[in-house]
């Protein structure tokens, strides 16, 4: 993989970085030569009493998950995989956390270190396999979610967490703005909620925990009993919600922020954080409205991205983020413009 | 004054002139923090009180190509804020006002230079709390420990400051205008506020943090347990996590430790004991019989020779103030003391515990050892007399061997402490040219003359190189009265 690199850097020629393409819609236009990562693949270290996985950038999460699972471990932040052949490199890259984020924290929580291969073809290594690490900057942490757009991750140490003991869901009838006001009200007590969302009238809790724990907290919240296959539909969003002609928006707001008003469907997850809208308005409507309410828009999943995937940047940032683009890819040849058109 | 001269003129034109000190009566307090080991005497300290002005001082400075070193409360350990001798210290103590607490988001709006504690006491009505608790909570500052990436007691399960921050606000050094993250998740672009979590004040200058509050647990207990020998403690930490445990907290104390500490403070520790560990289950009542029950299984089959469980909040609050009080402990016992902040596999903790036994017979220094075993997180403390120079070099060899010794095993040389300006000769060791100049273009990005604390946390290449020669001539370093860890 170095040596693909030093060529493509060589004749300043664009690598489109790719694992099993699961993610190939998220993102801007994809340009370059593919260089496919599942060559470079399998489990390096995984010790279940460390807490900490080590694999290669080509590893199917599938059999990684499978290998925790029988470990009676996981990856707490719940990646969507979007395809049997996502691989553990683009899950990091893509920086995608599922809905145990709400209670767990978000993929880059768990990103203890990487080796990384930078533009110039030059193996790195920051972070390690510890919980605690402040030695030089957080590079491991500033490449999860960069879209391969900063180097290829070529192998990642993860911080993983036990399988919950016990594990049950439960759904309720409440209009949307009195299902975000109970999933902060319950957000803010000790009640073992690890998943929320709401949609179409009705809102769908997941307990984890100790057997006490969430028999506790089944008995506070109420509502009727949920096949926990519903998690998986919405993180694969193979859910009904997902499939239809219009834009798909993924919306980061406050959790408390009051219902989007905006023509289209919409499904919240995260506790009101996360708010998914399927809508034809106009990009800069969406945008706007995301910003009013003190958060922003992606536009996740859509045929016609002239409006560039991602919120804008304000000036400082964005050179700030041209700056350290050129510093790990002075050639910029990693994923052009998938981010941003001048990354 | 000469040098400073002009920059005092320059900042007294926006600041009251006692926001703006010089004379060394003044300028005296801020010649050191935490690391006291370390001392120079800042040329000018700045005491702003509003972003306006923080952002006046930057601008300032940046066109006089004066040096600026942002400071907290001056308790870190690392000498991240030794003052410049040539520059400005910007002092953040002004900026203590918590200007939003939501219940309701759960969040806390506070400025840099509020104390950890205070944001949990504010949000204990409230039912919440702010979960890292660095022991030096009561003094440390909320913007030293964004720019320390502090961790705590509890961090196994809570996780460290980069965790529990949602976003802030701050200025570059040439005093332009930025936000990080927020209450809505995963900002757009890459993520600068993991980055400039535990960046040592090298990338920018914070003057607000947004920081996320947990629902604080109803109950929480603490086992004491003892062991009769220290890796046999070691063994059971790494058997309560493949029980899936998750504590709340998991500390050791070897017997030094211990013995140091009953004496300051009557924590009522098993003095017997080669070590004890002290693990904590919190939650519902229920799930805290139940996690307490499945620890002490745990721990008495990995030969624990006495256990006690807390009965109620005050004897659970004694037991950790031992711990929290080990570093002022150990400071009675000994004139100084030297901290280390490794952190290794948990697996290798045996291996690395006899590694320090040794090097305390090598040296002829003792060296107690407190750990959050839980993270792999070590603080031996190196104890030692600052005054006798052949103690003070052999403490400095003693250090180093052991941080090497952390990198060799698979661990870091700073879990939450910081390298500062004492660990940077081991940066040396843990990372190899590409990436420290990979650090180095990073801190361009966004500091490209590189005034904002100038010399800390990533070596030179050029010190490196002179760092790696007088480890090649082995053992004894030139000038070894230099202060030089």
């Amino acid at each position: 993989m170095q040596e693909r690199v030093r060529a493509a850097a060589s004749r300043r020629a664009a690598l489109r970085l790719r694992g099993g393409g699961t993610k190939d819609f998220y993102g801007n236009a994809l340009r370059g030569e593919v260089l496919d990562t599942r060559s470079y693949a399998g489990i390096v270290a995984y010790e279940p009493t460390e807490l900490v996985v080590t694999a290669r950038c080509g590893t199917p999460l599938s059999d990684l998950e499978t290998i925790l699972d029988e470990n009676h471990q996981c990856l707490p932040f719940e990646p969507p995989h979007f395809g049997e052949a996502a691989t553990v490199g683009g899950c990091v890259a893509a920086g995608l956390s599922g809905p145990r984020r709400v209670a767990a924290g978000a993929l880059r929580d768990f990103v203890l270190g990487v080796k990384l291969v930078d533009g110039r073809g030059q193996a790195l290594a920051f972070g390690g396999q510890v919980m605690k690490n402040v030695a030089g900057y957080d590079v491991s942490r500033l490449v999860a979610g960069s879209l391969g757009t900063l180097g290829l991750i070529a192998e990642v140490s993860l911080k993983l967490a036990p399988r919950p003991q016990a594990e049950s869901s439960v759904r309720l009838e409440l209009p949307q703005a009195r299902a975000l006001e109970a999933m902060n009200r319950w957000a803010g007590q000790p009640l073992a909620i690890s998943a929320s969302a709401w949609h179409d009238g009705e809102l769908s809790v997941r307990l984890s925990g100790s057997a006490a724990a969430v028999h506790a907290a089944a008995a506070r919240i109420g509502g009727t009993a949920l096949d926990g296959a519903f998690w998986r539909e919405l993180r694969e969003q193979t859910h009904a919600f997902f499939s239809g002609p219009e834009p798909l928006w993924r919306l980061s707001l406050p959790s408390t922020a009051p219902a989007v008003e905006l023509d289209g469907k919409q499904l919240l997850e995260w506790g009101g954080a996360l708010r998914w809208l399927r809508t034809s308005a106009a990009a800069a409507e969406v945008r706007d409205t995301a910003r009013r309410l003190n958060g922003h828009a992606t536009l996740f999943r859509a045929p016609d991205k002239a409006a560039g995937c991602f919120a804008p940047l304000d000036p400082v940032l964005a050179r700030v983020h041209q700056a350290l683009k050129a510093a790990f890819d002075p050639d910029g040849i990693f994923n052009p413009g998938r981010m941003y058109p001048e990354l | 004054m000469g040098a400073a001269l002009p920059v005092v003129k320059a900042l007294r034109e926006f600041l009251p002139a006692r926001a703006v000190l010089h004379q060394e009566e003044d300028t005296r307090p801020y010649e050191c923090d935490g690391l006291t080991a370390y001392r120079q005497l800042p040329m000018v300290v700045a005491l702003p009180e509003t972003e306006e002005q923080v952002q006046r001082i930057l601008k300032t400075c940046s066109a006089l190509k004066v040096p600026v070193v942002p400071r907290g409360a001056g308790t870190g350990l690392s000498g991240g804020a030794l003052p410049p001798g040539d520059g400005v210290l910007l002092s953040m103590a002004k900026f203590m006002r918590v200007l939003r607490l939501d219940p309701l988001a759960r969040l806390a709006v506070v400025q840099p230079g509020v104390r950890n504690a205070v944001v949990s006491e504010l949000a204990a009505p409230l039912g919440l709390y702010y979960a890292p608790d660095p022991s030096s909570q009561i003094a440390c500052t909320i913007g030293g420990n964004v720019a320390e990436n502090s961790g705590g007691v509890h961090c196994l399960k809570y996780g460290l400051t980069l965790h529990n921050v949602l976003g802030m606000r701050g200025f570059t050094i040439e005093g332009e205008p930025f936000a990080l993250g927020g209450a809505a998740p995963d900002a757009p672009g890459y993520d600068l506020l993991a980055l400039g979590i535990g960046s040592e004040g090298m990338l920018f200058v914070v003057t607000e943090v947004t920081l996320k509050l947990l629902p604080k647990p109803q109950c929480a207990r603490v086992i004491m347990a003892s062991f009769d020998d220290v890796e046999k403690a070691g063994a059971a930490v790494a058997d309560v996590i493949a029980a899936g445990i998750v504590p709340a907290g998991l500390e050791m104390m070897d017997r030094p430790a211990t013995r140091a500490v009953e004496q300051f403070v009557r924590a009522g520790y098993d003095l017997e004991a080669a070590a004890i560990l002290l693990c904590e289950s919190d939650g519902t009542p229920e799930e805290v019989d139940d996690e307490i029950g499945r620890m002490k299984d745990v721990l008495e089959r990995a030969g624990a020779t006495r256990m006690t469980v807390s009965r109620d909040e005050a004897e659970r609050l004694r037991f950790w103030s031992g711990r929290k009080a080990a570093f002022p402990a150990v400071g009675r016992i000994s004139p100084d003391y030297y901290c280390m902040d490794g952190t290794i596999p948990r697996k290798r903790l045996g291996e690395v515990l006899r590694f320090i036994a040794a090097m305390e017979r090598k040296y002829n220094l003792r060296c107690p050892n407190v750990f959050h075993a839980g993270d792999g997180n070590l603080h031996p403390l190196i104890l030692f007399d600052a005054n006798n120079a052949d103690e003070l070099h052999r403490t400095e060899q003693f250090a180093a061997e052991v941080l090497e010794k952390c990198v060799e095993v698979g661990g870091t040389i700073t879990g939450e402490h910081g390298v500062g300006v004492e660990k940077i000769n081991q940066m040396c060791v843990q990372f190899g040219t590409p990436e420290l100049e990979l650090f180095l273009a990073v801190k361009r990005a966004f500091d490209p003359r590189g005034l904002l604390n100038p010399g800390k946390a990533v070596p030179s290449l050029a010190r490196c190189a002179e760092y790696g020669r007088m480890r090649v001539h082995g053992g004894k370093l030139p000038h070894p009265e230099l202060p030089r860890f």
